[in-house]
């Protein structure tokens, strides 16, 4: 009786495991915590939406000793959004063009100074610290939006999956330090905020941005977008200066 | 809302077979970003009219829950672990530093210039 009950548990467990729908429903359910937690703390910048919920997966993962490939394989749904999520960012960009335009100046400005130091300065810190050429080749691109993170790392002779970890907990980062850096230097402009976020931590930090309001939202886009552009053509030509 | 959804994928579509077909270095849906953008420059339109409202409900809808879509992503470091961990001062310091460094520069040089104009 009670082996017969043990083997129907496994072959729900088995059935369970192999569908989407059990490791959607814990994506979700666990966003929805890490979202109930983030607005209970008043939005509060140390409570980051992406590094709870995940945390909570990655908990209960352990706890059933699910592998990432099992989870992965339903979690990809919410993954591929990823994609039509950045297509639509051309909708705040576009409310609020006029004001981007009036920018154009301090964006590519920005955007080269913001794209420098956040190579240069990863690079230096890694050497300085006893880093060898695969670890500094994984961390240049880190700034930058996942895809394109990649394939650098790849090119500079890096471990494009470590990238994607560097990217995603520079990501992370951003959007912890992200306003409480900004009130320290007195920066009040969301627009500011906002091509920082984007320049800095791409996605997660423009993820935050929209947090701030819709004008830090599209300028997050916009730096973005822009530095993906920007690193995928100067890393390369840098990589002497690096000593890759 | 399944049209401007499909408009959507199409921009993305088109960006990525774009990218595909010239090489460029960048990922499809940055590019179906600009193809979107494109589109909605040409149509022109000002105030509430801008952007056609399913096509606003779709993107205000995404955009809003931005965070969840990384997720899946972000659940992937359990991974490398064991390489973050044995890396784990360097990589801390590292990142830190560099991303603070990141955004100070960035909105300090985006203010100044700003202000100048």
């Amino acid at each position: 009786m009670i082996d017969n009950l043990l083997a129907h548990e496994a072959d729900l467990w088995v059935y369970l495991a192999s569908s989407p729908l059990l490791w959607l429903t814990l994506t979700l359910i666990a966003y929805v915590l890490a979202d109930r937690i983030s607005i209970a703390a008043n939005r509060h910048p140390a409570v980051n939406l992406v590094a709870i919920a995940a945390a909570l997966i990655i908990v209960a993962l352990k706890l059933t000793g699910a592998s990432y490939e099992t989870y992965f394989a339903g979690a990809q749904f919410i993954h591929f959004l990823l994609g039509p999520a950045t297509v639509a960012l051309a909708i705040p960009l576009y409310r609020h063009w006029a004001q981007v335009r009036a920018c154009a100046l301090p964006i590519l400005a920005s955007l080269a100074v913001g794209a420098l130091v956040a190579i240069f300065s990863a690079a230096l810190l890694a050497r300085l610290m006893g880093g060898d050429n695969l670890l500094i080749a994984s961390l240049a691109p880190k700034s930058v939006t996942s895809p394109i993170a990649m394939s650098l790392s790849e090119h500079m002779g890096g471990a494009p999956f470590l990238t994607t970890c560097l990217v995603i907990i520079t990501g992370v980062l951003g959007a912890l330090i992200l306003t409480p850096l900004m009130r320290l230097l007195r920066i009040r402009d969301s627009a500011a905020i906002g091509m920082a976020a984007g320049v800095a931590s791409h996605g997660i930090g423009t993820a935050r941005a929209f947090h701030v309001d819709s004008v830090a939202g599209a300028f997050g886009g916009i730096g973005m977008g822009l530095n993906g552009a920007f690193t995928s053509v100067i890393l390369p030509l840098l990589r002497p200066l690096l000593g890759l | 809302m399944i049209a401007a959804l499909a408009g959507i994928f199409l921009c993305q579509l088109l960006g990525e077979s774009l990218c595909r077909f010239f090489a460029l270095p960048l990922p499809g849906p940055v590019v179906g970003m600009g193809l979107l953008f494109f589109f909605l420059l040409i149509r022109g339109g000002q105030g509430e009219k801008a952007v056609p409202k399913p096509l606003a409900a779709v993107s205000d809808q995404l955009l809003g829950h931005l965070s969840l879509l990384f997720v899946p992503a972000a659940v992937g470091v359990m991974r490398y672990f064991d390489v973050l961990s044995q890396y784990a001062l360097l990589l801390t310091v590292t990142l830190v530093v560099s991303t603070t460094l990141t955004l100070a520069a960035t909105a300090l040089t985006f203010q100044l210039l700003t202000k100048k104009s």
